[in-house]
């Protein structure tokens, strides 16, 4: 480490904490290994790139709701509502503005799901426990209704037509199987993903890992603490659109069904099966969560509801952080 | 005119299935703050129980549905003494996970056992066709649900005023901590309690099917609802719950009746409006 | 000058009621600058309530409170924190799988208004974590600086909680029982921490060792019943016989 330009040259300096601090959100070896791996189903998995997509915009959905759950300690049963809300504003801008650009559709997406947020954040931060529960689980129901009822305008439960989505920067075109699609979504994750990185190594992050870990104690240290919690809500509802958004433009279809309480209910199961407040427990649980869909689901449906189950009891039970943090913690064992 | 004395009629009958479907999850939440969201499963097991013993064994309705009750409580004391009790300090959201893991566990089996199809029930004949009152057409269930609903409601009133288990359930809801201290067993307050709370859960699916039907889905579809009575109601609240659920019976059919488009948007708007003005329910203490 | 003058913190009769249960009666106190005052009383006298009442986490049913002259009954705790009004925790309300590095360095941020910065990097905010670095040494922390909060000894924890209340800066200090279960020799070294706080923080401490609020204890405030008794120097405090029948009989920490 460089000198320290501190003004106090007290031998006592905090060099260590600090070179500790830097440590905590140092790019691993295993995160560069992660990505990389990520471009894997390119060469080895192509027939899989259309699920490989939706891994990515799972895991993207997944990182918003970690944001607030994991790192703030909001249990939000309603959270598809910002995904759905994206997805319907990209959707809408082509189908029924035509204008299907995906890059600006993607962004007014998540500005306009945002901005509903930011309305939502209001109530939401005032209130605790199970009426926390109830209030995002009845916000989330109240705009699947709502949706429903303004067919005119969503569709229905058919959805929209006419969804079109032009070439990226004019020349990626959406092929068949699926590539442009995957690197899309991929590319966006990653984007997303640095942004909350950001977000949670900042003051701003430890701040809401102290709402999460003792709410009493933030006004007491003179924390206006409701206002960060809008704050990553509003981030949070933003991001969240961006992946329903992501969803229309590689499929080309928004219907109902992203703004219903399953969807809503599957990330929070994600979540808990990669492990909250570490990001990568968020994608590691859309991995899992999908994978095991696409596998068991194809074979019977039943079957999907039993073993997903008994994998969401297991974990809760037995391993408290997670799947990703038994496996950091089977790794950190050694030292 | 007559409709909106129908529908009330409806609504009433409805809001108590949905009393005698939810009272338990509120009393168990007042008591422990386990939030048990396969509570509804508890009400599936109990329709299938009603089923399997009316078609394979015969009995009679009337007789299934204490067999219903039966079944459910003691399924519950199993899970609760293995499962559930190593969550009680676990936090909200892993209680919420675990016990959806749960419903999605039986929804699998049910689905598995039984089929995905409706499982229809035949009822004695006293209890099929309407009475008319008025110049008005109700029907006997329904006049029936709203009977043994209220005998429930005086049932559990006279339990918790008058016997000692009562009062020792009072008192560990009110401080739990005060409790102990003065010598409960709260534990076994709360299994026995809970055991109660999940049998009136069957007895309320046994009760269902004649209006809802029964399917595996049975869990997940009126989880919602129980929730919201729950919400509404106030933790720990007989009497909330009992407000809350008709509430929400003569709403969900009323709005379902006079505003098909926006009934539902409306029962969920009013939700969040009660939650945020009072986020203890209607009738909640803490 | 007129001792109003004087005075960081000031209570002008606050009352509050639980239900018919009056656990605040006029209570009037006064903190001047400087002030090394305890606050003792039976239990259940209303003493953690009444620094409840004066942080904002109640809300009193009547009267006032002044912090530096600046009415502040009706701004919330955090608004009376960012004003220099800070206290601790009776029982430890710390941030478990925080480090005492991170969480104290949250206080500073926060008080200097920077901790809703997300884009920048905490380690970034070098001036805070040395300032978080120095209060954790001055507290003999340093050693325990990066270990998660939830591994350090009981003792460590409520000089912790000490930190995490001088990183606001206060002008006044309120400790509630802050040698609470600590063991006799410690405390002693955590009340002679206490003792070395500059000379302009106004302290006000909850204790029931006899011993340590004579020894740290420039005036004493008696109270019982959720009524001021008695506010005067130790020795009169000591011989007040209304005071010897309040204790008489009670076992407390001798």
């Amino acid at each position: 480490m460089s000198e320290d330009t501190n003004v106090r040259q007290s031998p006592l300096s905090s060099n260590e904490p600090l070179a500790w601090l830097k440590r905590q959100s140092r790019w691993s070896a295993f995160e560069w290994a992660f990505w990389l791996a990520a471009l894997i189903p390119f060469f080895f998995f192509p027939t899989y790139l259309t699920l490989a997509s939706q891994i990515a915009i799972a895991a993207l959905f997944a990182i918003s709701v970690d944001l607030i759950l994991g790192y703030a300690g909001i249990v939000t049963l309603g959270h598809a509502m910002f995904f759905g809300i994206g997805a319907y504003v990209a959707g809408l801008l082509s189908a029924k503005l035509g204008w299907g650009e995906p890059i600006t559709g993607l962004l007014l997406a998540g500005a306009f799901a945002g901005l509903v947020g930011f309305i939502a954040s209001f109530p939401i931060v005032r209130v605790r426990h199970l009426a926390l529960i109830m209030v995002t689980l009845g916000l989330g129901l109240l705009t699947y209704e709502l949706a429903n009822a303004m067919s005119w305008l969503t569709g229905g439960t058919d959805g929209l037509f006419g969804i079109d989505t032009w070439d990226i920067f004019g020349y990626f075109r959406f092929d068949l199987w699926g590539y442009t699609a995957y690197s899309y979504a991929l590319a966006v994750l990653f984007l997303g993903f640095l942004l909350s990185r950001r977000v949670v190594n900042s003051s701003f992050g430890l701040a809401l890992r102290g709402i999460r870990e003792n709410t009493p104690r933030m006004p007491a240290i003179g924390s206006n603490y409701r206002w960060h919690l809008q704050k990553i809500y509003t981030l949070s509802a933003a991001i969240a659109g961006v992946a329903g958004a992501l969803l229309t433009q590689t499929t080309d279809t928004a219907a109902l069904e992203v703004l219903s309480f399953q969807r809503s209910a599957d990330v929070v199961v994600m979540l808990i099966l990669g492990g909250t407040g570490r990001l990568y427990g968020a994608i590691l649980g859309a991995v899992i969560f999908l994978l095991m869909r696409d596998q068991l689901a194809g074979i019977n449906p039943q079957y999907w509801y039993f073993w997903i189950g008994l994998l969401l009891m297991i974990v809760v039970l037995y391993m408290p952080k997670g799947i990703l943090g038994r496996l950091t913690d089977l790794v950190r064992r050694p030292e | 005119m007559g409709n909106i004395a129908i529908v009330l009629f409806d609504g009433l009958a409805f809001g108590m299935l949905l009393f005698v479907l939810s009272v338990g999850l509120s009393v168990t939440l007042g008591l422990m703050n386990f939030i048990n969201l396969a509570h509804g499963a508890f009400g599936m097991l109990g329709g299938y129980v009603t089923v399997l013993a009316m078609r394979q064994f015969g009995f009679p309705f009337l007789l299934t549905l204490p067999a219903a009750f039966l079944a459910a409580a003691l399924v519950s004391v199993v899970l609760e003494r293995t499962l559930f009790r190593r969550l009680y300090r676990a936090g909200e959201l892993n209680q919420v996970l675990f016990t959806i893991g749960l419903v999605f566990v039986a929804t699998a089996v049910a689905t598995y056992t039984f089929g995905t199809g409706q499982q229809p029930i035949i009822l004695p004949d006293w209890l099929r066709g309407s009475v008319e009152i008025a110049g008005m057409r109700f029907g006997v269930y329904r006049f029936f649900l709203i009977v043994v609903a209220l005998l429930i409601v005086a049932l559990v009133h006279f339990g918790l005023e008058r016997t000692r288990l009562g009062a020792q359930i009072r008192a560990s809801v009110d401080n739990q901590r005060v409790a102990q201290g003065i010598g409960l067993d709260v534990e076994r307050i709360f299994a026995v309690t809970f055991a109660l709370g999940s049998g009136l859960a069957g007895l309320g699916g046994a009760l269902a099917i004649e209006i809802v039907g029964l399917d595996p889905s049975f869990g997940f579809h009126f989880l919602v609802y129980v929730l919201i009575v729950v919400a509404v109601g106030g933790l720990g609240s007989v009497a909330g719950s009992f407000a809350g659920a008709a509430l929400l019976g003569i709403g969900d059919v009323a709005g379902k009746y006079f505003l098909p488009e926006i009934g539902s948007f409306l029962i969920y708007l009013l939700l969040v409006g009660i939650l945020l003005v009072r986020p203890m329910g209607l009738f909640g203490k803490r | 000058m007129t001792s109003r003058d004087r005075s960081i913190l000031r209570t002008e009769a606050l009352c509050k009621n639980f239900g018919s249960l009056q656990v605040a009666r006029d209570v009037s106190i006064d903190l001047p600058r400087g002030a090394r005052h305890a606050l003792i009383g039976p239990n259940g006298a209303g003493k953690t309530t009444l620094i409840n009442l004066i942080t904002g986490q109640i809300k009193p049913d009547s009267g006032r409170i002044e912090l530096q002259g600046e009415d502040v009954t009706a701004i919330a705790t955090a608004g009376r924190a960012r004003r220099g009004l800070t206290r601790t925790f009776q029982i430890n309300t710390l941030f478990p799988s925080l480090t005492p590095i991170e969480a104290v360095t949250l206080a500073v941020c926060e008080r200097e208004g920077v901790a809703g910065q997300f884009w920048r990097s905490l380690a970034s905010h070098r001036e805070a974590i040395d300032e978080s670095y120095e209060i954790l040494r001055q507290l003999g922390l340093a050693d325990a600086a990066t270990r998660a909060t939830r591994t350090l000894p009981y003792g460590q924890q409520r000089l912790l909680e000490i930190a995490l209340a001088l990183a606001t800066r206060p002008k006044v200090l309120l400790l509630d029982e802050p040698a609470a279960g600590v063991p006799r020799d410690e405390s002693a070294m955590l009340f002679s921490v206490v003792e070395a706080l500059p000379e302009d923080i106004s302290v006000l401490f909850i204790e029931h060792d006899m011993s340590i609020v004579f020894r740290f204890a420039s005036r004493i405030i008696v109270l019982v019943s959720g009524s001021v008794l008695l506010e005067d120097t130790p020795d009169v405090v000591r011989s007040d016989p209304r005071v010897r029948e309040v204790y008489l009989g009670n076992a407390h920490h001798g």
